[in-house]
């Protein structure tokens, strides 16, 4: 239905380029007042730089912008604030030290005082269904609590325009219902809301139009709520996507058992692991779900060997391996992918080579009495690049300076083609494309049909459900006792990825 | 040896004046790491102030003219640091040293017709009739300006990071500088003049050195302060109160090892003159022990560059 209105932001013939690539190319949008606009596309897709235009961090190199009816060229985010918009980042450009108070305070650009301002957050908490205490420390919250505090700052400022930055990704479903109710609520009331996403169910629920971008340009705007999610997925992709295919495997031995497992966090602001136990079959994939800082970058340390745990709380194979190092569990056949491609998974100032000497050094035996054998090593990384159809043009090529997706591919493809009875990925398609995304879980699957054991930590629960066989749930540190995947409910699944979260 | 010829209220006067040198330099420094840099180059920007302070006031015959000009020429070194660290995002870790040992070279090149001569004295500030309660009069308020002047600032810097809107966008710069680039601060700017402020208030402490602790120029003669000053900040946990604490601290142990040595205490002079150091290195020592940041609080992005993502 066309709105009679004038619409609360036009953008016409934005264009911005980077060094090479062009990051936005011509895109003209309308956003209708009091509707939750969809904006979709891949990462790259130039949706991350279109905002950051409408809310003052960049500047575009051609076009127009109306913003309520007036010219609209916002110098800085002070002066989108200023004139109406408000963001609500992915990742929360929040303070982990200071109070949700003075946090709220720092993103407001007229004078409060702290008293007044106190008052304000929590009448704001009650008429939006937003809880929130004024006087806890961030660091200390939640994820749905952190982009609460997000949200009450934007609407402190009265905004006609809210732009949401993939604000489901770290949420559970429960809060996922209040974010959306709170929404509703906002744009009844004729806030426009300018709606980031991947997730396309969610989309097709909540929004009322929808613009798809790729490579930079509009390639469709759709009526959510008439359009399937397989169409929506092919306009994003630009090809049709092939679902995953899972094959059961029959061996079920026990591979990993960890009994009780407590771990202190070694980081400020971390988590404590909290009485763990688990075990892991041949053949079969664990998937461990829940939001983000629950524990899962501790989980994975544990598991790597970067931190030690006491004695018979980790078994692999009926060994205790609580003390081995990272390489010592490597020559056992344990392999772990960690969520951080630059910097934990990979070297970002080294070649794709030199990559590959770091963990498969000794299983594909590329040094020899102390001498690094660079012909094996660019071979093996040559054969990863070809398996996993990793796009660079050179493996000498530094790791830093491929895409998330490809890398992700390529340092998959290092450990699976180690071929391991044992594998930990942490987030394995997080920051990936959907074509990408779909490649690494096959693997996955591929690697599990040939008797591996995997244990896939990741936020995207749509992700676990579709290639695990058994799903637990991490929440603050503690985990639930695994489930057989394809006999689970929704309502289940919510439950437990929420059960200990209320304590 | 006679104990009793140590006088307390001697030792208390000293130890305020041992220590105010520390506490300039700790509290810019302090201010500094609020803002997420580590500048290392404390002690050459110190003895710069030093040479500066004690030069100018030589020349002019002011001693308070000289302190400003101690306070500009600490500055004047951290411009170095903050274009290299902020503009050129050279590391802050190599930046600062190289800054103290360039600090220290120049200081010795300016200052080399200076040596032995004599500065103006700075008179004392006795505060009316506080200063004629018996003993705690003579401790505590009959000091020159500078040291009441070290104290306030203790207060006015707490009252800046806890209590004003700038301190907090200071903070909040340091605790994690990409949110506070997307909320829109500058972080660059603010980052810049943090580290001048710093440069300015080290400066003021070797300008104190030079004219008043001291008070003669004598090459290197900072002998460490820089480096205390940065070591107090972190036993400090990054709260300005308790820096008064650390710098009185490593300030008594220095004139009570004097008084020790002058009264001849039967240990070596060298195991006496490193006691300040080896307790600033246990205090470190044992404050590490809990490796949780969030107890020790040091700001979340201290030492890193801001790198601008487009």
């Amino acid at each position: 239905m066309e709105s009679t209105n004038p619409p609360v932001l036009q953008l016409s013939h934005i264009s911005k380029t980077y060094t090479n690539i062009m990051a936005n190319d011509n895109i003209s949008l309308k956003l209708n007042r009091g509707h939750i606009h969809a904006l979709l596309g891949e990462n790259g897709a130039g949706k991350s730089t279109l905002v950051k235009i409408i809310y003052g961090l960049v500047k575009p190199d051609n076009g127009k912008m109306i913003f309520n009816e007036k010219n609209y060229a916002p110098e800085n985010p002070q002066a989108a604030r200023l004139a109406g918009v408000g963001m609500v980042f992915q990742h929360f450009s929040l303070f982990d030290s200071l109070t949700v108070a003075q946090n709220i305070l720092l993103g407001l650009d007229k004078a409060y005082s702290y008293d007044s301002l106190v008052d304000q957050i929590v009448q704001m908490s009650k008429n939006y269904g937003l809880a929130l205490n004024p006087k806890m420390t961030v660091g200390d919250l939640s994820a749905g609590e952190r982009q609460r505090i997000e949200i009450v700052r934007c609407l402190l400022q009265n905004p006609k325009l809210l732009i949401m930055d993939e604000p489901t990704s770290v949420l559970t479903p429960t809060e996922i219902e209040q974010l959306f109710n709170t929404l509703k609520q906002l744009s009844l009331q004729g806030t426009s809301i300018l709606y980031i996403s991947h997730k396309l169910e969610e989309v097709r629920r909540l929004c009322n139009d929808g613009t798809i971008l790729r490579d930079g340009k509009v390639i469709k705007n759709f009526l959510p709520s008439e359009t399937t999610s397989s169409e929506i997925a092919e306009l994003m992709v630009g090809k049709k996507i092939k679902p995953t295919v899972k094959q059961n495997s029959h061996s079920k031995e026990k591979i990993l058992d960890i009994k009780n497992l407590s771990v202190k966090s070694q980081t400020p602001f971390g988590t404590n692991l909290k009485n763990i136990s688990l075990e892991i079959n041949q053949g079969e994939i664990l998937g461990i779900g829940g939001v983000a800082g629950s524990g899962q970058d501790e989980l994975l340390l544990v598991l790597t060997g970067e931190t030690k745990v006491e004695k018979n709380t980790i078994l692999y194979k009926g060994m205790d391996i609580g003390h081995l190092n990272p390489q010592e569990r490597r020559e056992l056949g344990l392999l772990t992918a960690p969520e951080e491609r630059l910097g934990h998974a990979a070297a970002p100032e080294m070649s794709l080579i030199e990559n590959c000497l770091i963990t498969a050094k000794k299983e594909k035996n590329l040094v020899e009495r102390g001498w690094i054998k660079f012909g094996k090593t660019a071979q093996f990384a040559n054969d990863i690049m070809k398996t996993f159809d990793v796009r660079a043009d050179n493996s000498a090529n530094l790791a830093k300076t491929l895409s998330g997706g490809n890398l992700q591919k390529f340092l998959i493809g290092r450990e699976l083609s180690q071929n391991p009875e044992a594998i930990v990925v942490n987030q394995p398609t997080w920051g990936v494309d959907a074509s990408a995304a779909q490649f690494i879980r096959q693997a996955l699957l591929d690697l599990v049909s040939r008797g591996t054991a995997a244990i896939i930590i990741s936020q995207d629960l749509d992700e676990i459900l579709e290639i695990s066989d058994r799903f637990t749930a991490l929440v603050n540190g503690s985990i639930s006792t695994p489930k057989v995947t394809s006999k689970l409910t929704v309502s289940e699944i919510g439950l437990m990825l929420s059960t200990h979260s209320t304590n | 040896m006679d104990f009793a010829s140590i006088d307390p209220t001697t030792v208390i006067y000293n130890l305020m004046i041992a220590a105010t040198p520390i506490l300039f330099a700790a509290l810019g420094e302090l201010v500094v790491e609020k803002s997420g840099v580590l500048n290392l180059g404390v002690e050459g920007m110190m003895i710069m102030g030093a040479i500066c302070g004690f030069a100018i006031s030589v020349e002019t015959g002011s001693s308070y003219v000289g302190f400003i000009a101690a306070a500009l020429g600490g500055a004047i070194l951290s411009i170095i640091f903050a274009i290299m660290t902020q503009y050129f995002l050279a590391n802050q870790v190599a930046s600062g040293l190289a800054l103290t040992l360039f600090g220290l070279g120049l200081a010795a090149l300016l200052g080399h017709s200076y040596t032995g001569q004599v500065p103006p004295e700075v008179s004392k500030l006795s505060v009316p009739v506080l200063s004629s309660i018996p003993i705690f009069g003579k401790m505590f308020f009959n000091h020159d300006f500078f040291v009441y002047c070290s104290l306030a600032l203790v207060f006015f810097i707490w009252f800046f990071l806890a209590k004003t809107r700038l301190g907090l966008i200071v903070q909040a710069v340091g605790e994690n500088h990409d949110s506070a680039h997307a909320i829109g601060y500058n972080v660059t700017k603010i980052r810049f003049f943090s580290i001048l402020f710093g440069g300015a208030l080290a400066g003021l402490g070797g300008g104190y050195l030079s004219l008043i602790r001291v008070p003669q120029w004598t090459e290197g003669m900072t002998a460490g302060a820089g480096w205390i000053a940065l070591a107090i900040v972190v036993f400090s946990t990054w709260q300005p109160w308790r820096l008064i604490l650390g710098a009185y601290i490593f300030g008594g142990i220095t004139i009570l090892q004097l008084n020790l040595q002058a009264i001849g205490v039967n240990i070596d002079v060298a195991l006496l003159s490193m006691t300040p150091y080896v307790v600033t290195i246990v205090a470190l020592v044992l404050m590490s022990v809990n490796r949780s940041k969030k107890s020790i609080g040091a700001p979340g992005s201290l030492g890193k560059s801001f790198i601008k993502v487009l």
